[in-house]
């Protein structure tokens, strides 16, 4: 076999090799996902979602866990929504050009790859001790915030970058004020974007473990919590703690709560992404 | 009206500034927690010490054993995922037809939203059976599995930060490369890949970063066992595992083993400060060479 034979079939064998990695990783998923619906499917049922944790496994149920998880999240959303599209708007419209927001932008990125359970120390540190929250739903959600806020301020940047300046500009020619142009016009038309980033951040919230776990989210909460100093548990916490029990009963309930979590966690994805793209054909001014 | 303004904008500032407040308070937090560990065990011992014992009676405070166990899980990990996300990323930038580039793309996303701890699921209730077919003697908690897992979960991090660092070599350089005759393959490895090595150097730090802060797989699959050691087939315990152990234990505030995850957390911070803002470097350093 000649030099250009040979080279043109490591080029072919090269191409096979793309298509099965691109795949493998996918379908590796799908047998994954598949597994767990065939080894929980059979534990789900109306009592599972409404019973309470109990020592048997078969009357155990995600009540307290999945409540958990709505408080968590409700706060979560409160806390960071309005803070992180605050610092998104802030560093697009108003930040000077200068050191000062060259130091801002890094130090988002770098927070931005920080590992979860660090937040969770720093969580554990400033509000379950220092502001003696305790392990409560509060400190769970203003740690998770400050875990999202960064994905949040990026998408809202991008948001805001992608309004064509000839709105800004028809809005300043008018009279309007920096900040009436801001939340008559930019906010309005970057609103989509905003609120993709916004579903998909919450999205990650949803399943973050280790942060809750150093918080004190505890692996068995008898009730459901009543206000937002209660003791909390949430899925992803129930889920560990099940997997970690050797009994393979505790082990299909984890089943089913998965299921139930990444139902939760694809909805939400797919909700972000329908968002998207209708918000981008829309965009094409 | 030009106070409100004002107000609106302070307000906004100071929306910002929480972002400030976050790195100064994680950097106060772990320094001023780990204080009182500090003063109890010097810190030569405690970063050359090979036992890591601070919950039994006698108490050894070396973190060796937790950082080769993160070593050992995170080398894994990178193991799976750089050779499969960069022939992934080369793939679809050199040879993917379009439509099937635009129905992949969003499907490799998905493996990065999957909860860590379904991943951790998975490690311990497939991977490690299966493994087993093969590896007779594979402790049911092992590195290999969690390490596998970790890696195909960082996939997309690998195939879509090295993608855009391909995309953005020039045109001009493929075709010049086509040009003289050579193949696909060839144009991918000696012109492409070479053009966009900083950025494919960039993505690898950043699935590294990724992999050492990886916590709930470990911590499900990996064991909790804190032995020196770089065989993947034993049980271990990574930095991340330790403090998801004592956090969801009953360890008493103020002793020296509840200050124990705090320094494992200064260690764990450090590592992936230094390698984010490698990152950094290099991007800024090299990547503007074609814009």
């Amino acid at each position: 076999m000649n030099n250009a034979k040979f080279n043109r079939l490591k080029d072919k064998a090269f191409k096979y090799t793309g298509i099965i990695a691109s795949i493998s990783g996918i379908v590796v998923l799908a047998i994954f996902i598949g597994f767990v619906i065939y080894m929980g499917v059979q534990r789900l049922s109306w009592d599972f979602i409404v019973q309470l944790p109990s020592r048997f496994a078969e009357e155990s149920g995600i009540y307290t866990a999945w409540m958990g998880t709505v408080w968590i999240m409700v706060f979560t959303t409160l806390i960071s929504f309005p803070l992180g599209v605050g610092a998104g708007i802030y560093l697009e419209e108003y930040a000077p050009e200068n050191r000062w927001s060259k130091f801002l932008e890094i130090n988002i990125s770098n927070l931005a790859s920080v590992p979860s359970i660090i937040y969770g120390l720093l969580g554990l540190g400033v509000f379950v001790r220092m502001m003696q929250m305790g392990n409560s739903i509060l400190a769970g959600a203003l740690t998770l915030s400050l875990l999202i806020l960064p994905i949040i301020i990026v998408s809202t940047r991008e948001a805001i970058k992608a309004v064509p300046s000839s709105i800004r500009d028809a809005s300043n020619a008018l009279g309007a004020s920096k900040w009436q142009t801001i939340w008559h016009q930019i906010l309005p038309a970057s609103f989509g974007g905003i609120l993709t980033g916004v579903i998909l951040a919450l999205s990650r919230a949803i399943g973050e473990t280790a942060p809750l776990i150093v918080v004190g989210a505890l692996v068995y909460v008898p009730f459901a919590p009543q206000n937002p100093l209660d003791e909390f548990t949430v899925l992803p916490v129930q889920i560990y703690n099940w997997v970690s029990r050797p009994q393979e009963e505790f082990i299909i309930n984890a089943a089913a709560a998965i299921i139930v979590l990444l139902g939760i966690t694809f909805i939400m994805n797919g909700i972000a992404v329908y968002l998207r793209n209708k918000w981008q054909s829309k965009m094409e001014w | 009206m030009n106070i409100k303004e004002k107000i609106i904008e302070k307000v906004l500032a100071f929306c910002a500034l929480i972002t400030i407040l976050t790195t100064v308070g994680i950097i106060a937090v772990l320094l001023y927690e780990s204080f009182g560990f500090f003063r109890e065990v010097p810190i030569t011992d405690f970063l050359t010490g090979t036992e890591w014992t601070p919950l039994f009676a006698d108490k050894n405070y070396g973190i060796l054993p937790l950082v080769s166990g993160t070593l050992l899980t995170t080398f894994i990990a990178i193991a799976v995922a750089l050779p499969v996300g960069l022939t992934i990323a080369i793939y679809l930038n050199e040879y993917a037809p379009k439509r099937f580039k635009k129905v992949l793309k969003p499907l490799l996303e998905v493996l990065a939203v999957v909860p860590t701890v379904v991943y951790g699921f998975f490690a311990l209730m497939i991977v490690t059976p299966f493994l087993k077919l093969f590896i007779t003697d594979l402790s049911g908690f092992n590195a290999l599995s969690p390490g596998i897992v970790m890696g195909i979960m960082i996939i997309p991090f690998v195939s879509s930060l090295s993608e855009d660092a391909l995309a953005a070599v020039p045109d001009s350089l493929r075709q010049a490369s086509y040009g003289m005759g050579s193949t696909r393959f060839q144009t991918a490895f000696r012109v492409m890949v070479p053009a966009a090595s900083s950025g494919i150097m960039v993505s690898i730090i950043l699935a590294l970063s990724r992999a050492i802060g990886e916590t709930m797989i470990v911590a499900i699959a990996a064991g909790q066992t804190p032995v020196f050691t770089f065989d993947p087939t034993v049980p271990i315990e990574t930095i991340t595992a330790y403090i998801v152990k004592v956090s969801s234990g009953d360890v008493p505030q103020g002793t020296v083993a509840y200050q124990t995850i705090f320094a494992a957390g200064i260690m764990l911070f450090v590592v992936t400060f230094i390698l984010n803002n490698i990152s950094f470097w290099i991007k800024n350093r090299y990547q503007e060479k074609y814009e």
